[in-house]
């Protein structure tokens, strides 16, 4: 086999392991959204169907059951001002780790991290004491300071390794010219790293979105989002996987459409710092 | 002055307006549940007859509830009203003081309840929350694969010929196993099923000193017994199934037979979601060496926290939502065949629901023959015929399920999981100051 030949055969076996990946991860979604249209029986059929008479039942049960748009409602304004407010935290945070590391600095991002290792349900009596202390039981406020606190470390990461990335001989530059840290901070780093906090932001945004453990522990009618909706319709006596699915594909559906939209700044965001 | 007067008058006549049409909401939990879902659709008929009361819904998943009803009880938060809990729930709560006693004054009919029920859902002889619905756990069975493999089922059998039926059925071939029994780890899914079959095997969970006692030979026996069978005669990977699988498996067609809560008689007995719809028999639940306690009882209740802040308003919906004219307006609304059956007499007294629910004799027969208070041959400390009514029930019932559930697939011999399990419940009943 010649070294051209190899070549093409590395291409063509990375390719087809790729498809093969990425159809593994797609799969259960493709049969999520295929049962959305099954009736309950079709659903549970052994072998499982892959032809059938679609049905929209499933989805008029949901609309009818549901209040959809305002679980939607709930799931934009947790996400996004979560995602704000923690940007707002990390953003100096990790500008000032970058630029003006201290002596603890690395022990205070490894601290950061490690509060991510403990399991969430470990805190849930004191957060969920403390919520109804501060009247935050069922209220967005409350799902959103816990989201923030959720990604903060993550988030504070993401943009530490992007910062770390800019040259520093711009920000030399910059202080030549009488720039202060804020002046950098404002004027130089975000113009230039608006690309990596889009996508850390985006990232934020789908983890906040996906957030089932606090949203179904700390809310009830008021402030419950798109995942307590779905989790809504599990039933311990009853079939309910295609109803089950028509709420997950209705739940899934704005982030899968949002993500697709901004799919180069989330692989982007996911990447960056891996190839230097 | 004059003027200042004339609006201090105002003013106290627009609050004292305000107030006497002001609305309470009441916030209620509940679970996924059919029965629980019509009651949702059913709100505008509340609303209508009490114009100042509005309800808000919070569904949740079975676990889910449990959790959040239980933070929300224990911690006095006044999330919600109205919660959806179980029988295992009522009388703890009730004895603590975290729960409304029920209004049962009036024209409620406190005593049309079936005396079962009700007993499950006191302390001290009050009741703590009302039955939406209750159940029991009875044989349903093919009839035609009885008849084909020339065996009959009676009203109630023993375990022994029931593994029979069992074998005759059994035609793993075509894809019908001889019967499907629960196997997935739970205090309310394997455990559910296995207490009430220890039960008439003469097992007890507690002596009359608190000492568990799962390492008897009747326990031995019971679940030697159930792994036996399961194994021999039960669906592949039977460890992992809970009542919606086996009721998705039954559906298909593929048991013979299937033991399990009585309300699964309604979608086994419905076109809509049943293959084998018009092929369904009922039977009571077998027995070994005792009756007592050989099906279980359970009833999805509607209690009232005592930290709510609409006590009045939630008592009026709990007695709306749990009424005889209640069950008449979903039969209204869906016919007799949908309403919430197990918890009154007059359901079954009515010739209308018992023509429609082909399954309500044996239903009412279960459920009459279960007593949450006398549920074990030898004297047992506690209430309840499928678990113990104690707080430290649903971890030891969960640890022991998943040791049994162990024991089912294979992972440990049935000894050595009923020991691991007699040893973790002796360290939380010690732990927990019982001896």
């Amino acid at each position: 086999m010649t070294l051209t030949q190899q070549r093409k055969l590395k291409t063509i076996l990375v390719g087809l392991a790729s498809w093969a990946v990425a159809l593994l991860l797609f799969f259960p979604i493709f049969w999520m959204f295929i049962t959305s249209f099954k009736t309950e029986l079709q659903a549970i059929s052994v072998p499982p169907q892959l032809f059938f008479e679609p049905t929209f039942e499933n989805f008029s049960i949901v609309q009818e059951r549901s209040d959809y748009l305002k679980h939607a409602w709930n799931s934009v304004v947790t996400s996004f001002g979560a995602t704000i407010l923690a940007l707002i935290i990390a953003i100096p945070a990790a500008y000032s780790m970058a630029f003006f590391p201290g002596k603890k600095t690395k022990d205070i991002l490894l601290w950061m991290l490690s509060t991510k290792m403990l399991p969430a349900v470990g805190v849930l009596v004191p957060i969920y004491i403390l919520s109804r202390d501060y009247g935050l039981l069922d209220s967005k406020l409350g799902l959103v300071i816990i989201f923030t606190l959720m990604n903060l470390p993550i988030i504070v990461w993401m943009l530490f390794s992007y910062f770390k990335d800019l040259p520093k001989e711009i920000l030399e530059a910059a202080r030549m010219d009488g720039a202060t840290p804020w002046d950098e901070m404002i004027k130089v780093v975000l113009p230039l790293s608006v690309g990596g906090i889009a996508s850390t932001g985006l990232l934020s945004i789908v983890l906040c979105w996906n957030e089932a453990f606090w949203s179904l522990n700390l809310t009830a009618s008021e402030a419950a989002p798109l995942t307590a909706m779905i989790a809504s319709y599990s039933s311990p006596e009853g079939l309910f996987w295609a109803k089950l699915s028509a709420a997950s594909t209705l739940a899934c559906a704005p982030i899968v459409i949002f993500g697709w939209f901004c799919q180069k700044q989330l692989v982007q965001g996911l990447t960056f710092g891996a190839v230097k | 002055m004059k003027s200042l007067t004339k609006t201090a008058i105002a003013c106290a006549v627009s609050l004292a307006a305000f107030n006497a049409f002001a609305e309470t909401e009441i916030t209620i939990a509940t679970v996924n549940n059919g029965h629980m879902i019509e009651m949702q659709k059913l709100t505008p008929e509340f609303e209508k007859q009490y114009p100042d009361i509005k309800l808000k819904w919070v569904t949740l998943e079975e676990g889910v509830l449990r959790q959040n009803v239980t933070q929300d009880i224990a911690n006095g938060s006044g999330l919600y009203d109205v919660m959806t809990i179980g029988m295992y729930e009522a009388p703890i709560w009730g004895e603590r003081g975290w729960l409304e006693p029920i209004d049962t004054s009036g024209d409620y009919d406190v005593e049309d309840i079936l005396p079962s029920i009700r007993g499950g859902l006191s302390y001290n002889d009050t009741m703590y929350a009302a039955p939406f619905y209750g159940e029991s756990s009875m044989v349903m069975y093919r009839k035609d694969l009885a008849d084909k493999a020339g065996v009959t089922i009676g009203d109630r059998d023993s375990w022994e010929h029931i593994r029979d039926a069992a074998a005759a059925m059994n035609d793993p071939d075509n894809g019908v196993y001889g019967i499907c029994l629960r196997g997935k780890a739970g205090w309310g899914d394997n455990m559910a099923f296995l207490s009430a079959m220890a039960n008439s095997f003469g097992a007890r969970w507690f002596d009359m000193d608190w000492k568990p006692q799962l390492t008897s030979d009747e326990w031995k026996n019971a679940v030697n017994f159930y792994v036996d069978l399961l194994n021999k005669y039960g669906p592949p990977g039977a460890s992992g199934n809970s009542f919606n699988e086996n009721l998705a498996l039954f559906n298909e067609g593929k048991c013979g037979m299937w033991i399990d809560a009585t309300i699964a008689a309604s979608f086994v007995t419905d076109p809509k979601q049943s293959k084998v719809a018009d092929k369904v028999a009922f039977a009571q639940s077998p027995y070994a060496v005792t009756e007592k306690g050989a099906n279980w009882l359970w009833s999805w209740a509607l209690g009232i926290p005592a930290a709510t802040k609409h006590a009045e308003a939630a008592q009026t919906f709990v007695r709306w939502a749990t009424s005889k004219e209640y069950i008449k307006l979903v039969a209204e609304h869906n016919g007799w065949g949908a309403v919430p059956t197990g918890t009154r007499t007059s359901t079954y007294e009515n010739p209308e629901f018992t023509k429609a629910a082909v399954f309500a004799d044996a239903e009412l027969k279960a459920i009459n023959s279960a007593n949450p208070n006398d549920s074990t041959l030898k004297p047992s400390p506690y209430v309840g015929v499928q678990f113990a009514a104690i707080p430290e029930f649903q971890a030891i019932g969960t640890t022991t399920g998943q040791m049994v559930s162990g024991a089912l697939s294979g992972s440990l011999s049935v000894d050595k999981a009923l020991e691991s399990a007699n040893r973790s419940a002796d360290r939380q009943m010690r732990q927990a100051g019982y001896y």
